[in-house]
């Protein structure tokens, strides 16, 4: 099972952090990826918060490459951040990992922020393909105030070959994943976590129902769906199409993947638009088994499982500082002075949602609405 | 010269011509005459024959030869009274004395168009291979990465909708208060859509069926329905219903179903007024997977009483329904007319959508349907479906096989991304070798909303003895050995109505039990596997491109 970590707090803090609570929840064999996303930068970027930040990897010509792209669209380098690399026995060092910040081309600087977001996906799109073929270019995240950082390795490794433990690289929300039980040549996309237009997700567990929903994002005509190496990149995508396309209010997450049975909708105060929902977004119902960790442009968290709760999850923490564990162990690193007693582990109906800048921790219930 | 065929018999045809041979055993016979009685075809007979016996009764060999009379069972070499193979025959013998057994080396197709009739036939294609869709696989097993679904301990779903489905982004749903509300200022049509057990009784006439076989098949889903809780659904097929069932509450189990002939649809309109309930849904009939390009056909000795007056025609005629609807002339036309003219009839309150025969042609009708918001699905019945009456030529060798059909169906509708508007239904052939569920699972995975089925039920509830070696299939005559197909009195009472209830219930419960145990293991549980074609593999690789599914050896 995949570990997942993620940390929402009203301070900056630094990966290391989710990097050792995914140590405590380390069981068996592990090692074929981390990935991590941080929002609400701090250290040298909190200045640059209204700036894209494209995150990568690429070779030294896919540099080149994606520098004559960037610039002939009209971007403007403003700062490029680049992990310290320390090497480590077993992780192959790829030539350039990068966090680059840009200023918009001129005639975007004035436009809507739907606009620039979709400049912004769609050049992420382009880079993408230029660098697919040879991996010379691979992109992760091209979105202001968001860093993306991946590589096949045990976290901890990692955390050692990117010097993150001595790094002034911090966060106010920062998702980890260690993958664990899975194959070492994995293509870089299919690493956790996902993002998309200012929404983010990780999971762990088998998504059995990926094909239907694969098919259906895709044949939503909009171009950031795409990809899908990994099985779990469409909990994100169903995250953004509901909220975002959709314009649902985030609760609805939970309808869409978890749909209540009839029976259930009546007892709902909004069962008339619940019922056509049911019906119309079938085909992104999921089964499980899933523990979902997400947040959301204004940086919102949340967690939810599949409809049996077949997979453990657990947030706790104080006001301030919340933890999203998919194991009890993760709080205990995170938040060890917290009150146990006050943890919250979701079951099949529940949504966990702790408002922005971890002010409060509410749980939604499926069945009440 | 004259022929010397009055002397040996040429031009006459042996019994070895015909594709049951009736295995008579003189020593265990006790000459009760059941066999004979019960024959549908009248194939066997009792004959006398003079028999030559050497007998020595002498205390010494006194070899003498005598002459005796003997009765046996006799089979005929008529071609019109040719042994059925039905075996009711070895049902009601007493000893074990008779049984039909075929014959592969028959010449029956050269022969059977006498007075220049072509073969004409109830039943099924006769092809006793395997389908395509039981060389399908379920190969995804999720149960060994992650926590295994429990068949037996975990809730299921196994539930469909009927009709059609809007899109998210077309619903009329505004946000209030956090919460999304439905905008009933936009006067938007909301297409009526009904919940479904997802295997539907496919479309099985009153008049094709006896009165206790409908009978028994009415009362095995009201019973489902009403104490089982599970929604399942039967197609009237044409001809209408009885009066009291029209009036009755029950109405909603049942899908009326309109084809060529319009066959009791009068009664029907009559009974409008007096309905209180919504029928189900509405089927237009525009072709029959097992014989395309045939209208539906009633014989003449099957218009009895009862179903001439559900129908509203005189008693003893031929019922042939045109190939095609005669008032229609072009599919935007059939489209267009029909399905807003029923949906109307019922005030838009009722799914209205058409069954065509499995063809090339199907992605034309479908795309024409997806463009009307009034169509509320596709059935698309594949050549191994069943039919009361039909050519042989056209069971044979017409139509198209269900499952590259469907899918080619489904996968065009994901590149419209419509694949959850319009409910793709398939027929023809599930269940034909026994295997109800694993066939009915692989179309879903192959994109199907729900299937629909007939022989399987006939087979497996009323013990229907039809099959692919041609084994009776005489419903067109209303000679049915199990009174499945006829009108019969003395023949369909010998179908307990009770009985076929009783197993239709017991179908049902088995399937549910087998689909979850086909789910659970590939992680599916609360929605139907639709278009999960990853979980579905082939030992054929011709198969597997066609159907865009993996290949496994």
């Amino acid at each position: 099972m995949c570990r997942l970590a993620a940390i929402t707090s009203n301070e900056y803090f630094s990966p290391v952090e989710n990097i050792a609570a995914l140590e405590t929840m380390k069981e068996g064999h592990d090692g074929s990826g981390m990935g991590l996303i941080l929002k609400t930068l701090g250290g040298e970027f909190e200045e640059l918060k209204d700036y894209p930040i494209l995150s990568g990897i690429c070779s030294k010509d896919g540099l080149h490459t994606l520098d004559d792209y960037l610039h002939k669209l009209g971007f403007k380098l403003k700062y490029a951040w680049t992990p310290r690399i320390n090497p480590v026995r077993g992780i192959t060092p790829r030539d350039y990992y990068f966090a680059r910040v840009y200023d918009y081309p001129d005639v975007y600087k004035d436009r809507s922020l739907d606009e620039k977001e979709d400049l912004l996906l769609q050049t992420r799109l382009s880079l993408r393909k230029l660098g697919e073929n040879d991996e010379s270019i691979i992109v992760f995240s091209f979105y202001p105030d968001i860093l993306t950082l991946k590589e096949v390795g045990d976290p901890l490794q990692l955390c050692e070959f990117f010097g993150l433990d001595n790094s002034p690289l911090k966060a106010k929300i920062i998702l980890a994943q260690g993958r664990q039980n899975t194959n070492y040549a994995i293509n870089m996309y299919a690493c956790h976590p996902f993002f998309i237009q200012g929404y983010g997700s990780m999971t762990n567990g088998e998504n059995t129902a990926f094909l239907p929903i694969r098919e259906f994002l895709t044949s939503r005509n909009f171009p950031g769906y795409l990809g899908y190496n990994s099985d779990s990149e469409v909990f994100c995508h169903i995250l953004h199409y509901t909220c975002k396309q959709l314009g649902y209010p985030l609760t609805y997450y939970k309808d869409v993947i978890t749909p209540l049975k009839p029976e259930e909708i009546d007892m709902r105060p909004d069962s008339e638009a619940l019922r056509l929902l049911k019906m119309s977004l079938r085909p992104l119902c999921i089964d499980g088994p899933n523990c979902v960790i997400a947040f959301t442009p204004d940086g919102t968290c949340l967690m939810v499982q599949d409809a049996k709760k077949l997979r453990p999850g657990a947030v706790g923490g104080i006001k301030g500082k919340y933890g999203l564990m998919s194991e009890e162990c993760g709080l205990d690193s995170v938040v060890p002075k917290r009150d146990k007693s006050q943890d919250i582990f979701p079951m099949k109906y529940d949504m966990v949602i702790i408002k922005p800048g971890a002010e409060e921790v509410m749980v939604w219930n499926q069945l009440h609405g | 010269m004259e022929p010397a065929s009055r002397l040996d018999h040429n031009h006459e045809l042996a019994i070895k011509d015909f594709p049951y041979i009736v295995r008579w055993r003189d020593d265990r016979c006790k000459r009760c005459g059941r066999c004979t009685a019960v024959c549908p075809m009248l194939s066997i007979e009792p004959t006398v024959v003079v028999k030559r016996a050497v007998q020595s009764e002498g205390p010494a060999p006194e070899p003498k030869t005598i002459r005796y009379t003997a009765t046996h069972i006799k089979q005929t070499t008529n071609i019109d009274r040719y042994c059925i193979g039905c075996g009711t025959c070895m049902l009601v013998c007493p000893n074990e004395a008779i049984e039909p057994e075929y014959n592969p080396q028959h010449k029956f197709n050269f022969h059977k168009n006498k007075g220049g009739h072509p073969y004409r036939r109830g039943g099924r294609r006769n092809d006793p291979n395997p389908s395509t869709l039981d060389r399908l696989r379920f190969t995804r097993i999720s149960m060994l990465t992650d926590p295994a679904l429990d068949a037996g301990r975990h809730e299921f779903r196994i539930r469909t909708y009927l009709g059609r489905i809007l899109p998210a982004d077309e619903l009329p749903v505004t946000i209030v208060n956090g919460r999304l509300e439905v905008d009933k200022t936009t006067g938007k049509f909301m297409p009526p859509v009904r919940e479904i057990y997802p295997l539907m009784i496919g479309s099985m006439s009153i008049g094709a069926l006896s009165p206790t076989m409908w009978e028994g098949l009415a009362m095995g889903i009201t019973y489902l329905n009403e104490v089982e809780g599970m929604p399942v659904v039967m197609c009237s097929g044409e001809g209408g219903m009885p009066h009291r069932l029209l009036k009755s509450r029950f109405l909603k189990y049942f899908i009326p179903q309109i084809a060529s002939g319009y066959f009791g649809w009068d009664e029907i309109v009559r009974a409008l007024p007096h309905m209180v309930e919504d029928p189900c849904a509405i089927e237009i009939k525009y072709g029959q997977g097992a014989k395309p390009g045939d209208g539906g056909l009633l014989m003449a000795h099957k218009v009895l009483k009862l179903i001439s007056e559900i129908r509203g025609v005189p008693m003893g005629v031929d019922l042939p329904s045109p190939p095609t609807h005669q008032t229609q002339y072009s599919i935007e036309e059939s489209v267009a007319k029909m399905i807003l003219s029923m949906s109307m009839a019922w005030g838009f309150r009722v799914p209205v959508y058409p069954k065509i025969s499995g063809s090339k042609t199907a992605k034309a009708v479908l795309n024409n349907l997806v463009r009307n918001p009034y169509a509320a699905g596709l059935s698309i019945d594949g050549e191994d479906g069943g039919t009361g009456a039909a050519y042989n030529v056209s069971m044979d060798t017409m139509g198209h096989p269900i499952a590259s059909n469907l899918r080619e169906c489904y996968l065009d509708l994901i590149k419209q991304g419509k694949q959850n508007q319009l409910p793709l239904i398939a027929a023809g052939g599930i269940g034909k070798k026994g295997n109800l569920a694993s066939n009915a699972a692989a179309l879903f995975m192959l994109g199907a909303s729900a299937v629909s089925v007939g022989k399987y039920i006939m087979q497996a509830a009323a013990g229907c003895f039809g099959d692919e070696m041609n084994r009776c299939n005489v419903c067109n005559l209303g000679k049915c050995p199990r009174g499945i197909t006829t009108q019969d009195p003395k023949l369909y009472r010998r179908l307990d109505p009770d009985v076929v209830a009783e197993r239709v219930v017991e179908v049902y419960k088995s399937l549910d039990v087998e689909l979850k145990k086909i789910f659970a293991p590939m992680g599916r549980s609360m929605e139907l596997p639709i278009g999960m074609s990853d979980g579905i593999s082939t030992d054929d690789p011709a198969i597997a491109e066609r159907l865009q599914i993996s290949y496994v050896c």
